[in-house]
């Protein structure tokens, strides 16, 4: 372990496998401040702007809110909540699309601020010694912090782990192209950072703090070592440049010479990582009592005039932002949030600026062209090998785009699909253009999604297997209880007193009934069974006609007196095909004249002076409604499987030979 | 003499095998068929019935006996793929009786139409539906598997089959499914 410091200290570090060189273009932006923008005239908000769940919602649409008042608030360790920006109004809460490569919508909040920017009451920390470390966490937390380096993981989750911490790692690097927030971050704001720090530094009470940054930002570096100077613990360790050498496995590789393996936590190496953008955001909530609504957005790109660094307040809509940088307004728009190794392309410029949008880049068609101008490029692999030369992640490229393109699930599995990070650096030096990342993320989703649906099936299997285990004991038991009353019935019969004769004739007679009707149903028992067949399905249909037509006399009863039935029951005998549609034309007609009267009647009860259906007499007349509403489908309902019942009946008798009945009848009268 | 010595060693070294064949044939006696639990492994468990048979267990049964393997609608072609692989046939199609369209869908009553017959509850082979006599009923969409079999019992038609949202979380990548808005 000494020996990590003694050649962290003398420059040396450990490398990682792979990785590429892409051109930096950082230059665009490094050489500018970052400028505060005005307040778009509306914000919107995502309800969730991190890994994990969202948190439930304290305001409703046309409420008042002041700058940094909490909108949604949870006990959920993976819940973070979200604060407004500015002060305004709640103007609408709905979906909209959100920051996702699905171009889907998720529920945001729209605000429309007044301008007046107005704060919530805010108490200042003057003493950060006097806070204990659960203070701390509780105000990191309710700050609604979570990483801004890109994955957007809570950050009170990673700050309150058990585990011993050897090393804390603060993340600089920012290896992708274009980007250059946190180094601008760095170089304006390097005191406030060096507060977050120490902050953590107290919290997790590492051995050691090490800064990791790419050595092709020297005024950053020179900034970090100027403030850090006098502080024993903190080593700022400038590494060679080299993408992807920002990835949390990656950096922990470079700095420790450890590897994080498969699955498992930073955390339990004894290693929290956390990016220097959220080493301010901690420090603004701990001391300024500042919570997470604004951060810094690399607005990059050829295709922009004025490409800036700019101070974006969290729900600023990235079209604004490429306006206020110099967007010319073009007919086809290619916006890539995230930069141009792992961001995607937004479908629209009304997406909001999140917690982890670090770089919005508008790149010249020359630049970076368009998917969706040019198609795809790709031709046929030539295995080449350059993928896994590469690979940080030291996996098999070409392997995983055979496995994932044949949706072979087992052998990506095997291959460790999981431990891809998707950095793009097998895609970036693919000679045939094969978008490899891509394949992997299709495979990636289809796998969750298939574990998902396994999980489900299995659910359903156990739920399945208990209702019918539950069935068969209920079955067993009336069984069982069945059996009991009829010892204890014959029992007593056999007693001999007059009382047990006169029921023991009762019985006897009840038996010669019940016998009489067995041999009447027998022949309907199957019908009930197998009620899905095509056949049954017809009857049935005509049965339901029959139902809607009783329904509607029913319904009828409540004015008029009952009309004979006895029509509808003749119809049944005629020929069946025609009785079919005209009994469905009968039940659609009685259907709708039933609700009509209804309608009617309620209208009638309530409102006497015949005026047509205002708001406040429906009003009104809604409880009463509902009432007789459901009165009439109650009796609609009763009326349908009645009639069901007896369409059932007689198609049955009018299928069996009559000698069969006759048949049986006497039978049934001599026992 | 030699040929009795023959028949007698080797008519004991056969009982002697058969004895310890039996043995091990009670032994290692394996509970109910393999080859019925392989393919109820990979039948989707919606328990619709849409088979013909009552439940996905008894359809696997029917498959380890020889009953067709493209009866299972929902399903689809993955699960006919997967059961052909197994059994080591040529996967057929979908079996023409049945609807193709096998989007997951959930049910919903429409509460202000239930009169509370417990109909439902009983069709439902998963006990996804709460209520009980005149109480309003309704669906535990998490424990739904969208088999439709509570539709048709229902004597006011209150029950409805609704297609899951996708959402980002169920979201999956497409390459050819990108939706392309064009910006204004």
């Amino acid at each position: 372990m000494g020996s990590v410091i003694e050649r962290i200290k003398r420059g040396h570090f450990w490398t990682f496998h792979g990785g590429i060189h892409p051109p930096e273009q950082k230059f665009l932006t490094t050489d500018k401040p970052i400028r505060a923008v005005s307040i778009p005239e509306q914000l919107i908000l995502p309800l969730q702007q991190h890994i994990g769940i969202s948190a439930d919602l304290q305001v409703n649409v046309g409420d008042k809110v002041l700058k940094g008042q909490a909108l949604t608030k949870s006990t959920h360790p993976m819940a973070v909540p979200i604060h407004a920006p500015t002060s305004g109004t709640i103007t609408a809460i709905k979906n909209a699309v959100i920051a996702h490569p699905s171009g889907l919508s998720e529920l945001c909040l729209f605000i429309t601020p007044d301008g007046e920017d107005r704060w919530r009451e805010r108490k200042i920390c003057t003493d950060l010694a006097k806070l204990t470390d659960n203070d701390l966490i509780d105000k990191i937390s309710s700050a609604g912090i979570s990483g801004m380096g890109g994955a957007g993981f809570p950050t009170q989750v990673k700050v309150s782990t058990h585990e011993k911490i050897k090393f804390l790692i603060i993340n600089a690097a920012e290896c992708e192209p274009y980007i250059t927030a946190d180094d601008l971050l760095i170089r304006e704001h390097s005191p406030s950072i060096l507060d977050g720090i120490n902050i953590l530094d107290s919290i997790l009470s590492p051995e050691h703090i090490l800064i990791g940054i790419e050595d092709n930002k020297p005024e950053a570096i020179k900034v970090l070592q100027q403030t850090t100077a006098n502080n024993e613990k903190i080593q700022v360790c400038v590494l060679p440049t080299k993408y992807p050498t920002g990835g949390e496995k990656q950096l922990i590789q470079i700095l420790t010479g450890q590897e994080v393996p498969a699955g498992v936590l930073p955390s339990s190496l004894g290693i929290v990582m956390q990016n220097i953008a959220t080493c301010f955001a901690i420090a603004d909530a701990v001391i300024n009592d500042i919570p997470l609504i604004k951060r810094v957005v690399t607005v990059s790109g050829q295709a922009l005039q004025k490409p800036q660094n700019v101070w974006s307040l969290l729900g600023t809509p990235v079209g604004y932002l490429l306006e206020q940088c110099g967007y010319p307004n073009k007919d086809k728009k290619h916006i890539i949030m995230g930069g141009p190794m792992m961001g995607y392309s937004l479908p629209t410029d009304q997406v909001p600026v999140v917690k982890t949008t670090n770089c919005i880049l508008a790149p010249s068609e020359i630049e970076i062209s368009s998917p969706y101008s040019t198609g795809t490029r790709e031709v046929e692999c030539i295995r080449c090998g350059q993928c896994s030369d590469v690979c940080p992640a030291q996996l098999l490229p070409q392997e995983l785009q055979w496995s994932a393109k044949a949706k072979d699930h087992q052998q990506l599995n095997k291959l460790n699909l999981f431990d891809c990070i998707e950095c793009g650096a097998c895609a970036y030096v693919c000679p045939s253009q094969i978008p490899l990342v891509n394949y992997y993320r299709i495979a990636k989703s289809e796998i969750r999604q298939q574990t998902q649906l396994d999980i489900k099936a299995e659910h359903a299997k156990v739920r399945f297997e208990a209702r019918k285990e539950r069935l068969t004991r209920d079955k067993i038991a009336r069984e069982e209880k069945q059996r009991a009353a009829a010892a204890a019935r014959k029992a007593r019969m056999n007693s001999g007193t007059t009382e047990a004769k006169s029921e023991m004739s009762a019985v006897a007679q009840a038996l010669a009934r019940v016998k009489a009707k067995k041999a009447q149903t027998k022949v309907q028992a199957p019908i009930n069974q197998e009620t899905p067949t095509a056949n049954v399905a017809q009857k049935s249909q005509v049965a339901a006609a029959i139902a809607r037509a009783k329904a509607k006399k029913l319904a009828a009863q409540q004015n008029i007196a009952v009309e004979k039935t006895i029509l509808v029951d003749q119809n049944t005998d005629t020929s069946k095909p025609a009785v079919d549609k005209k009994a469905k034309i009968a039940a659609a007609v009685a259907k709708a004249k039933a609700r009509k009267f209804a309608d009617k009647a309620h209208v009638k009860n309530v409102n006497v002076d015949d005026k047509p259906i205002d708001d406040k007499v429906e009003q009104v007349s809604n409880t009463e409604k509902t009432l007789v509403d459901k009165k009439a489908k109650i009796a609609a309902a009763v009326a349908k499987a009645k009639a069901r019942k007896l369409a059932e009946q007689q198609a049955k008798l009018a299928a069996t030979p009559s000698n069969e009945i006759t048949n049986e009848k006497p039978k049934s009268e001599s026992t | 003499m030699t040929t009795l010595m023959a028949i007698i060693v080797l008519g004991s070294m056969a009982l002697l095998f058969g004895a310890i064949l039996g043995f091990a044939s009670v032994k290692f006696h394996v509970e109910g068929d393999p080859l019925a639990e392989q393919v109820d492994a990979l039948l989707p468990q919606t328990q619709c019935g849409q088979c013909g048979y009552p439940g996905c267990k008894p359809y696997a049964e029917a498959v380890a006996n020889g009953e067709a393997i493209n009866k299972c609608a929902p399903g689809g072609e993955d699960t006919i793929k997967k059961i052909a692989d197994l059994m080591g046939v040529e996967p057929p199609p979908l079996d023409e009786n049945h609807d193709t369209d096998n989007s997951p869908t959930v049910a919903f009553i429409i509460e202000e139409d239930c009169i509370g017959c417990t109909k439902c509850i009983q069709a439902c082979p998963v006990d996804a539906i709460l209520g009980t006599t005149k109480q309003m009923h309704t669906i535990i969409a998490d424990e739904c598997t969208g088999c439709d079999l509570c539709v048709e019992p229902c004597p006011v038609d209150c029950i409805v089959m609704i297609p899951i949202a996708k959402t980002p979380q169920n979201w999956q990548w497409d390459l050819n499914n990108i939706p392309v808005v064009q910006l204004d």
